[in-house]
């Protein structure tokens, strides 16, 4: 099992239950922590979150934006020129480091004859970076990206700025409504390496308590929100 | 780290007198309170969270062999690793021997209390090996070479001007030879000089703020990507966690979030949240191809099922220290180790000894605040309480004062004496001129007066014969 001495183990879990002035959990309390591990119960609801799908989007846009994201609310057909305009606008270079999924593929690059795009993962020098996401929070703004081949870990966080195209459909209320999503994607047991959470760029207040954009991750975040 | 908490009354003298140091937490005590006020009230559930959150911890505290068990079979599944310290110098050797096994020669560290309280980065250095501090406070402390002062704000202790200072004189060798007097310029610095640290580091090492065993996730809570960069670039990824970092599931991790941002920074939520599960995966672009996973005990499994347990939910917010008038006073360097403020308060002399940190338990006013801010609800002043009957009953309090106590507790448990010699007081105060309603200086009260006036005693006798006297 573990790498570590056998005794090193079983002393910090020895002095656990003899603290605990118990042995091994056995019978109905050991079958109360696995039914608990099974199914978990969820903790108060948060009202803020109980809404029709319309105003979940405005709600996840509200957050987003007050946690210094921008946003564009734009159609599928729109995307790639949303993030073209994006970059003349912000004075950016029209080179990008973009996820090799599927999804993002089906959006109309070809029509951006000025975009270069580079698949792959992030790399420490990029300037701009385009990724999917895996859904998204209305409770606090918040991008969910989960990790695998079609969506490198780097890619969140190497580049100055970071283009999201979020769908729709795939924001949700709260966080357990991502767990839920996890757990029917990957199987209960099999998170991928990675699931960050994003909630705008990158920042500090270590300085006088100020706060700073683009401490170590992106300076910029933009979510372009494809309506459907 | 070295303690110096032994030292903890001259500590405050030095931290009284130091005008940068009081320039700053005049800062703090506006700042970070205000939007913990606010971010509440934005939350009608808060209060109901909270609940809920100290109830998930009892919870896990009572389940905690059986929690760690299940985090470390899920992490074993996935191909990662659980390395079981009993001590700080366990936890040093197991991640020594990793380092020196991915020939390590730099570390990126996250900021990791737990890895102060293992005096961690002291050890790497004297094996040869460089830990880079990849949290702009952490890296700011660790150029001046000063531990932190605040769990959450390491380097709240400075002005910008001495950060300014710090960086010239540490950058000027990489060729940053302008003094930088703008915070987003020393952060965009700071941010040039880590990135490349990061791209060459060996070896990353985080924290953890909860290991989730339903998944066998360690999580990861920032608000500047650096543990996200520590646990994604190098090869190797190290957690170090304490064992009552371990929550049940996603759902309770939720709950915990909602409580930890908003009770710490006044924040909705910070800006990176990162569930970690074991190494990279096939066809990951990117990701460490080892994860492992150091679970510390230090004494902790000794405080569970004792009178102190309560403090192992704390989920290192900072709350407390945020909101405590002695820390706005002193800040944390003057605790002496690695948790300064009430939280320091409880847990320092249970790790370190109630030998050398006796003093910390008696530095509190009992206002009572950072118990009403606790997100985990701990019954903070009563574990003070606690720990100041401990020292009395192990003969750890100094001798003026146990006289003192012993003295007023011979009065106070015969009224007619105290009522007599509380009236001698009150006349005698009277002669020294009550006219002013205050006393500028009083003998054998020069520790008071020296700092503000002491407040004359009412006309018409003392409280006792006024009360004898309006009764009807």
């Amino acid at each position: 099992m573990s790498d570590a001495p056998a005794n090193a183990r079983a002393q910090i879990l020895d002095g656990i239950r003899r603290s605990l002035r118990r042995g091994d959990i056995s019978g109905p309390a050991r079958q109360a922590v696995d039914d608990r591990l099974a199914r978990p119960p969820r903790g108060p609801t948060i009202s803020r979150t109980a809404l029709a799908p319309p105003e979940k989007v405005a709600l996840f846009c509200h957050w987003a934006e007050a946690n210094n994201a921008t946003i564009a609310r734009v159609a599928a057909a729109d995307v790639a020129s949303e993030v073209a305009s994006f970059l003349v606008r912000s004075n950016l270079p029209a080179e990008v480091a973009m996820a090799p999924s599927p999804q993002l593929a089906d959006y109309d690059w070809d029509g951006q004859k000025m975009l270069t795009i580079r698949r792959g993962r992030g790399e420490a020098g990029d300037q701009v970076s385009i990724t999917g996401a895996f859904a998204a929070i209305a409770e606090t703004g918040t991008l969910v990206m989960a990790s695998g081949p079609e969506h490198p870990v780097t890619l969140n966080l190497l580049p100055d700025t970071h283009i999201v195209v979020l769908r729709e459909r795939d924001i949700v209320g709260g966080y357990e409504d991502v767990w839920t999503l996890l757990r029917q994607r990957y199987g209960k047991d099999r998170m991928p390496r990675t699931v960050n959470t994003i909630t705008g760029p990158s920042r500090t207040g270590d300085i006088e308590q100020a706060m700073e954009l683009g401490a170590h991750g992106p300076r910029r975040m933009h979510i372009v929100v494809v309506q459907e | 780290m070295e303690s110096t908490s032994r030292h903890f009354r001259q500590n405050v003298g030095t931290a009284l007198a130091d005008p940068n140091l009081q320039d700053s937490l005049t800062k703090l005590k506006v700042g970070f309170s205000e939007r913990r006020r606010q971010a509440a009230d934005r939350l009608p559930e808060f209060e109901a969270l909270r609940d809920r959150a100290r109830d998930i911890k009892n919870h896990t505290l009572a389940n905690l062999d059986f929690y760690l068990e299940e985090f470390e079979r899920k992490v074993v599944a996935l191909g990662g690793h659980v390395h079981w310290a009993p001590t700080a110098a366990d936890a040093r050797r197991i991640i020594a021997d990793l380092c020196k096994s991915a020939g390590a020669r730099t570390v990126a560290k996250s900021k990791s209390m737990v890895a102060e309280e293992i005096a961690l980065n002291e050890h790497l250095e004297d094996i040869g090996i460089e830990p880079i501090e990849t949290d702009l406070g952490e890296y700011i402390i660790q150029l001046r070479r000063e531990p932190p002062s605040h769990i959450i704000a390491p380097a709240v202790h400075l002005t910008k001007d001495q950060v300014a200072d710090t960086f010239l004189e540490h950058h000027h060798r990489l060729g940053f030879t302008k003094r930088l007097t703008e915070r987003n310029d020393l952060v965009a610095e700071a941010r040039y000089v880590l990135r490349q640290k990061f791209v060459d580091a060996d070896v990353g090492l985080t924290g953890a703020n909860f290991l989730v065993a339903e998944t066998g996730s360690s999580m990861l809570v920032t608000n500047e990507g650096n543990a996200d960069l520590s646990n994604t670039l190098p090869r190797m990824h190290i957690v170090l966690a304490s064992i009552e970092k371990v929550i049940p599931t996603l759902e309770d991790a939720a709950v915990l979030l909602r409580v930890l941002a908003r009770s710490a920074t006044g924040q909705e939520s910070s800006a990176y949240t990162t569930l970690n599960t074991g190494p990279k995966r096939a066809g990951d672009l990117d990701g460490p191809e080892h994860y492992h996973v150091v679970l510390l005990d230090n004494g902790r499994s000794n405080v569970l099922g004792t009178e102190m347990q309560e403090i192992l939910r704390c989920i290192r917010c900072g709350a407390c220290m945020n909101h405590c008038p002695v820390y706005g006073a002193i800040g944390g360097h003057a605790y002496g180790w690695v948790y300064p403020g009430p939280l320091g308060a409880v847990l320092t002399p249970q790790l370190i000894g109630v030998e050398d940190a006796g003093n910390l338990p008696n530095a509190s006013t009992f206002c009572g605040r950072c118990e009403s801010v606790c997100p985990v609800r701990i019954p903070l002043p009563k574990l003070m309480r606690h720990w100041r009957e401990r020292e009395f009953e192990r003969h750890l309090t100094p001798t003026p004062v146990r006289q003192g106590l012993a003295l007023w507790s011979f009065v106070a448990r015969r009224p007619r004496l105290y009522r007599r010699l509380a009236g001698l007081a009150n006349r005698v105060l009277a002669l020294f001129g009550r006219a002013e309603g205050r006393y500028r200086g009083l003998p054998f009260a020069s520790g008071w007066t020296r700092f503000r006036d002491f407040p004359a005693p009412p006309t018409g006798g003392t409280f006792h014969a006024q009360w004898s006297r309006r009764r009807p």
